[in-house]
């Protein structure tokens, strides 16, 4: 039963991190309807330039703030460089810029960094926590992660809601045209968008990426929170969200009870599964028909 | 924007005009839809565009709108030209487009739908223009916090109406606004069009399959064949010219 507990905790603290990739990846499917399979290479980017910031001025926060602003820069930049020529063009287009985005930002990143593991810090402790006996499964740091993840999330469900660029960015998510008619400025809107996704990708890279970065470190995280995002129906933030911590929460389980070399197996199972069984993900409603 | 044509007698003509449509060449690709179609609206008018399907109705607003840019041709907004500009900096510069199919954003509650409209409005006068249409469409302030996929069809017509009249247009446009409405619902919905005109002294471009109806309230008449005007006249007179009305307008 404490296993139980165990295993339950950490697998949240895992599932936040998929959580947030998985949020960047919904921003950015709602808006363009791109699936952005460059979004850990641009996280892994940004971890980088932190990385070379905390070693430089020795701050870890500034290191951590300069990620998440270099995010936004750089979700901004690949929307219009990159994926602005392809909008409207076949869906097979975007999919084949962004995997090539992702190639080029993993080589890029070796040229200029190498390709060898980085030591990379992590925000806070890493020793368990635990309530007199019981160890808890998990840290201070992830403790961190979740509160970072959470309260992005909230921030972002806030802004969405209760701003006017929410209400512009929703409007251009769920009817561009419409959006348009209404003197909504549906590209800058499309920016914002992409710019919002680096954002919470360049905080996912910083949470996960410790203790080690390389070129490829996110590639398996990228996997996985592909999965949330789909396991949560690529339509909703909070299905996003939601199907993060479930994938956390069972990728535990299986780790913990059947061996963690077991855990991006079943990761691929679980994909495949919705895929097959409930393509529109677990939390999507009968999808709404527009008229 | 290159602009070949010079400006001459036209402008002058039109420049009593809310909106001047000069001699607009327009179409999908290799398809020509509109033949140099030229449109006059005096402001505080209703002006009914009529004509068979693929007359080339819509495709005139759409060109009017930005959503397809003209091959030639000019828009005159109070006589400034528009052509060739997108669709979202048409509706900045004052032109509401209310698209047939009604085009409510259905995930957005009626209040968010209506919100969208009044962004384009300062800031200090959202809250009173909100208060104005709630007080018009009564059913939309009692549905201002549901989902706007809520709505009947009537209902989702008045909130695109409002959604529009929101943006504070100088020019509405308004595409088949009776289309699938219940004959009661229509007649409300062409009542509410006529007041628009005489309160608010709104300039109207009103697309109408059904001619007899849309003459009734127009001022002034236009009929469209093949992407052509065939006539341009005071509505009285289009409704009682009985071989343009057999010919063209089926009634």
């Amino acid at each position: 039963m404490v296993e139980f507990l165990e295993f339950t905790l950490s697998g949240l603290a895992a599932g936040m991190v998929y959580a947030a990739i998985a949020l960047a990846l919904v921003l950015i499917w709602r808006g363009t309807r791109v699936l952005n399979y460059s979004q850990g290479a641009m996280a892994m980017l940004t971890s980088y330039i932190a990385l070379t910031v905390i070693n430089e001025t020795g701050s870890y926060w500034l290191g951590f703030a300069v990620a998440l602003a270099a995010g936004l820069i750089l979700g901004a930049v690949v929307e219009r460089t990159v994926i602005r020529p392809v909008t409207g063009k076949p869906p097979l287009n975007a999919v084949i810029v962004s995997i090539g985005l992702l190639i080029l930002l993993e080589g890029l990143a070796g040229v200029l960094y190498g390709s060898n593991n980085r030591s990379f810090p992590f925000a806070y402790s890493v020793n368990g926590l635990s309530i007199g006996s019981v160890a808890l499964g998990i840290t201070r740091n992830d403790l961190f992660t979740a509160v970072a993840v959470l309260g992005a999330a909230g921030l972002l469900a806030a802004a969405f809601r209760y701003t006017s660029a929410g209400l512009r960015l929703r409007a251009t998510a769920f009817n561009a045209g419409v959006a348009r008619l209404l003197g909504v400025r549906v590209g800058r809107m499309l920016t914002l968008g992409w710019a919002l996704a680096g954002l919470i990708g360049a905080l996912a890279g910083m949470l996960v990426t410790p203790p080690l970065l390389n070129p490829n470190s996110m590639d398996a995280i990228f996997v996985l929170g592909f999965t949330a995002a789909v396991i949560g129906g690529l339509e909703s933030p909070v299905g996003a969200v939601a199907g993060g911590l479930l994938l956390g929460v069972v990728l535990n389980y299986a780790s913990g009870y059947l061996g963690s070399e077991s855990v991006n197996l079943f990761g691929l199972a679980a994909l495949l599964l919705v895929l097959m069984f409930r393509p529109t993900g677990l939390f999507s409603a009968a999808p709404a028909r527009r008229v | 924007m290159s602009d070949s044509r010079p400006a001459g007698r036209g402008q002058l003509a039109n420049a009593a005009a809310a909106l001047a449509v000069e001699d607009i060449t327009a179409g999908y690709g290799a398809v020509r839809v509109l033949h140099g179609v030229s449109v006059t609206a005096a402001p505080g008018t209703i002006t009914a565009i009529l004509g068979a399907n693929g007359a080339g109705k819509t495709t005139l607003l759409r060109a009017i709108d930005g959503s397809i840019r003209p091959a030639s041709g000019r828009v005159l907004l109070d006589g400034t030209d528009l052509a060739g500009r997108r669709p979202e900096e048409v509706a900045r510069a004052g032109i509401a487009h209310v698209p047939e199919g009604q085009g409510v954003i259905t995930e957005l509650t009626v209040a968010e739908n209506l919100q969208l409209g009044l962004l384009l409005r300062p800031r200090a006068d959202r809250a009173a223009a909100a208060a104005e249409i709630y007080q018009r469409f009564g059913v939309l302030a009692e549905r201002k916090n549901l989902a706007a996929g809520t709505l009947s069809g009537g209902e989702r017509q008045m909130l695109v109406i409002a959604r529009a009249l929101a943006t504070r247009p100088r020019v509405l446009l308004l595409d088949e606004p009776s289309l699938g409405l219940a004959p009661k619902i229509v007649m409300g919905v062409l009542h509410l069009i006529q007041q628009l005109r005489d309160e608010s002294s709104l300039t109207i471009i009103l697309v109408e399959q059904n001619a007899r109806s849309a003459l009734a309230i127009a001022d002034t008449g236009i009929v469209l064949n093949l992407g052509a005007v065939v006539a341009q006249a005071r509505a009285s007179d289009l409704a009682t010219d009985d071989a343009l009305r057999r010919h063209y307008l089926g009634f």
